[in-house]
């Protein structure tokens, strides 16, 4: 009996060890940023600016969205985002803000976030943020989980429904592959009234203030997409307030992902004190339960101690 | 008449027949031959190796009850593989909107909350060296099991592509709370069978000269005895962190979730919650294995868990009233919406109501009143509130476009049915629950 539990308290000691060192290079690795997010930081990738006072709703960048893409279909304008459709134009009767009724047209795809909640959420990297700015999907990775579904606070990600066993997910994915061959994307290529411009994020950026400024009282003095979510690739001008073209006008200013990493980051160190506390809390029961253990050894005076360790112990 | 002559009607009608039946067949042959191994706790003599146990019904009442059973266990299993043949979309009301719906809500967010018994009881035992407790470690670890084990099985109606389900082994995402799941799931799997059932695996094989002379068993046996205090002490420590990484998961939707819900401590209140729920699931398994297979209740060790889950409740009640007053949304449950019909009911029936039950000692002790407090605790202060985070919370911001399809409901009520078979089957046959004759020995 007495040798047996010098054994387990070498093991223990051992054990107590191996704990303290798994934690603290966990914590190292933390602090030395060895283990990165999914995203990386990637103010300067590619991004697209919609001004949505060009758009005469004529959908050439949701048909040739569709051609590129290989999706069913491809001569039916699309009417929503789904597994079918990665882009769509949706038509609005709003009051600009020089009075007029007017109709506008609002096209609708991945909004392309800078810290995307979709690539912090997916458990396998299967959606994942390009070196370029587009948040781009493997489906060979995918387990189809949906988390990217819940995370993206557009709700954008389409799932296939009907597919029994191999569904994806699909989004726009700003042809990625166009992209990286020097490209435009297909939508931009089409589209014959300048509604889309293709440039770096910062660039674009640039522009569409100067443009805001130089034609004052034509545009709502807000471009959506510059702060929003902390920010996306996709960016939006418009002579309607934004509320009423059906923006998600009350999405986050700081991007979702920093909110796990708060939990992240505390993470390491609120393990490795639970996994003190709780080593330290069973090495002192532990050390007084044997005090007892053996009083009651000796008052009981060499009864057989029936624990099931012995009993197992005997088969063996 | 073409569907008659489908081949997937055939292949889902005969899987379905045939799986629930192979499942209690051979769920009920494995417990019987660990049985054998325990001695002595069975009703008669250990069975002959070779055999494989049919049931035998006692009356036609339970044969009615166990077809029944079967019956839903079956269509279960057929709406899932219907799923596999036509997708999600045609057994569920899921949709690109609202992609989580009552099976994660419910089987995943629920489930694992319920099993959390298995940590709670293993940690006060051999963590804090409350050693009175230990009677109530096989129930609590055995519920623990079969509810990962059924957390799996549900992610093969909820995933789109289970066969992917090795991936984030390989492919490491540490800032990807979904990863983080998956990984606990994965290792309590692992160490649940390393710390129950590999050492059966190894006597049986000890028992074969051929093997063990030439495979180190006995080293191996003995290697698993000394380290069990620190497969506890794992299993606990990645219990903990799954049951809060499942709060996590929805930090990432400020904009989604209601703020009446949505929190930075929701990894800590789905924690303390987890606790909570560990401590009243034993409650109400002692109480309705008692009442079933008529063995005593333990009513002391009963009332000390009730005590302990008063105490934990109290501190969960305080942590989240100053978590909303922070927020500034005691507002939002006195409007008129949904969000704060099902906001009360979880925090008084779920949480102010168990804690007085289980309060006043003379209540405590009458197993009735201790058993119907655990169930409001687990009912409404557990299940609604994984329900109000993942379903009733989401809502506003979808917009009211998700009531589960009968078809969803039927596979969570089915998988709970095999896990209700397993359990019963165990506790039947295996010496999980301490008898009142036995009690004296421990």
């Amino acid at each position: 009996m007495s040798s047996d539990n010098n054994k387990t308290k070498l093991s223990r000691r051992a054990f107590l060890k191996n704990v303290g060192a798994g934690a603290a290079a966990m914590v190292a690795a933390h602090l030395a940023g060895e283990i990165q997010p999914a995203s990386a930081d990637t103010e300067n990738g590619w991004g697209i600016l919609i001004d949505l006072t060009r758009c005469v709703g004529c959908n050439s960048c949701a048909l040739a969205c569709k051609e590129t893409n290989n999706m069913p279909d491809a001569d039916i304008e699309p009417t929503k985002l789904s597994s079918k459709a990665l882009t769509f134009v949706e038509p609005h009767e709003v009051t600009t803000i020089s009075g007029d009724a007017k109709k506008r047209y609002v096209k609708r795809q991945c909004m392309h976030c800078l810290n995307a909640s979709c690539a912090s959420a997916c458990p396998v990297g299967a959606m994942y943020k390009s070196d370029e700015g587009p948040i781009v999907y493997r489906a060979e990775r995918c387990m189809g989980c949906r988390y990217c579904q819940l995370a993206c606070p557009f709700a954008i990600p389409s799932f296939e429904w009907d597919n029994g066993i191999t569904p994806v997910i699909s989004k726009c994915w700003m042809c990625h592959d166009r992209l990286q061959e020097g490209l435009k994307p297909a939508c931009v290529e089409a589209c014959p009234t300048g509604t889309l411009r293709v440039g770096r994020r910062d660039e674009l950026l640039a522009q569409a203030h100067a443009q805001i400024e130089s034609n004052p009282g034509r545009y709502v003095d807000h471009i959506f997409g510059e702060f929003e979510v902390g920010g996306t690739s996709m960016l939006y001008l418009s002579d309607t307030p934004f509320e009423e073209l059906g923006f998600l006008v009350d999405v986050p200013l700081t991007a979702p992902p920093e909110q796990t990493r708060k939990v992240t980051n505390t993470l390491p160190f609120a393990l490795t004190g639970v996994m003190a506390l709780m080593a330290g809390t069973a090495a002192y029961t532990n050390r007084t339960s044997e005090k007892t253990d053996k009083q009651e050894d000796k008052e009981q005076a060499e009864a057989p101690a029936a624990t099931e360790d012995n009993e197992n112990k005997n088969k063996v | 008449m073409e569907l008659i002559t489908s081949p997937v009607l055939w292949i889902v009608l005969t899987l379905s027949l045939g799986i629930p039946a192979l499942f209690i067949v051979s769920v009920r042959y494995v417990v019987v031959r660990l049985a054998g191994r325990f001695g002595g706790s069975l009703p008669v003599a250990a069975p002959d190796a070779s055999a494989i146990p049919l049931p035998r019904f006692a009356s036609r009442a339970q044969a009615i009850r166990i077809l029944l059973l079967a019956a839903v266990m079956g269509m279960g299993v057929g709406i899932i593989l219907l799923k596999y043949v036509y997708g999600i979309g045609a057994i569920s009301n899921l949709s690109d909107q609202f992609p989580w719906g009552v099976w994660i809500g419910i089987d995943v967010m629920s489930g694992i909350a319920l099993a959390a018994g298995g940590f709670v009881i293993a940690g006060t035992v051999h963590i804090f060296g409350i050693k009175r407790f230990e009677p109530l470690i096989r129930p609590a670890i055995l519920t623990a099991f079969l509810g990962y084990a059924l957390e799996v099985a549900g992610l093969m109606a909820d995933l789109g592509r289970p066969y992917n389900l090795w991936q984030p082994m390989v492919h490491w995402r540490p800032y990807s709370m979904m990863w983080v799941v998956g990984m606990c799931v994965a290792s309590l799997l692992t160490i649940y069978i390393i710390q129950e059932l590999l050492p059966a695996v190894l006597e049986k094989l000890s028992e074969f000269e051929v093997v063990a002379d030439r495979l180190p068993i006995e080293m191996v046996y003995n290697l698993l005895k000394k380290t069990t205090i620190i497969v506890v002490f794992l299993s606990v420590v990645i219990s903990m962190l799954h049951q809060s990484s499942l709060g996590s998961l929805w930090v990432l939707v400020p904009g989604k979730l209601s703020a009446i819900w949505y929190s930075l401590y929701l990894p800590l209140f789905f924690l303390i919650s987890a606790v909570v729920a560990g401590l009243t699931m034993v409650i109400v398994e002692s109480y309705l294995s008692s009442k079933a297979f008529d063995h005593g209740l333990e009513i002391d060790l009963m009332a000390d868990l009730g005590k302990m889950a008063a105490i934990i409740l109290s501190v969960y009640l305080v942590a989240r009233g100053m978590d909303m007053t922070v927020k500034g949304v005691w507002p939002m449950v006195f409007e008129p919406t949904l969000q704060a019909a099902t906001f009360w009911p979880e925090m008084i029936l779920g949480v102010v109501a168990p804690i007085i039950l289980f309060s006043v000692k003379s209540w405590r002790y009458n197993p009735k009143i201790l058993f119907r407090g655990a169930v409001l605790a687990l009912v409404f202060g557990i299940v609604l509130n994984r329900l109000n985070v993942s379903l009733f919370g989401i809502l506003p911001y979808t917009g009211y476009v998700y009531t589960p399809s009968w078809m969803e409901i039927m596979v969570t009520i089915s998988l709970h049915c095999f896990g209700v078979v397993a359990f019963v089957l165990a506790i039947k046959y295996l010496p999980i629950f301490p008898h009142e004759d036995e009690h004296g020995a421990h």
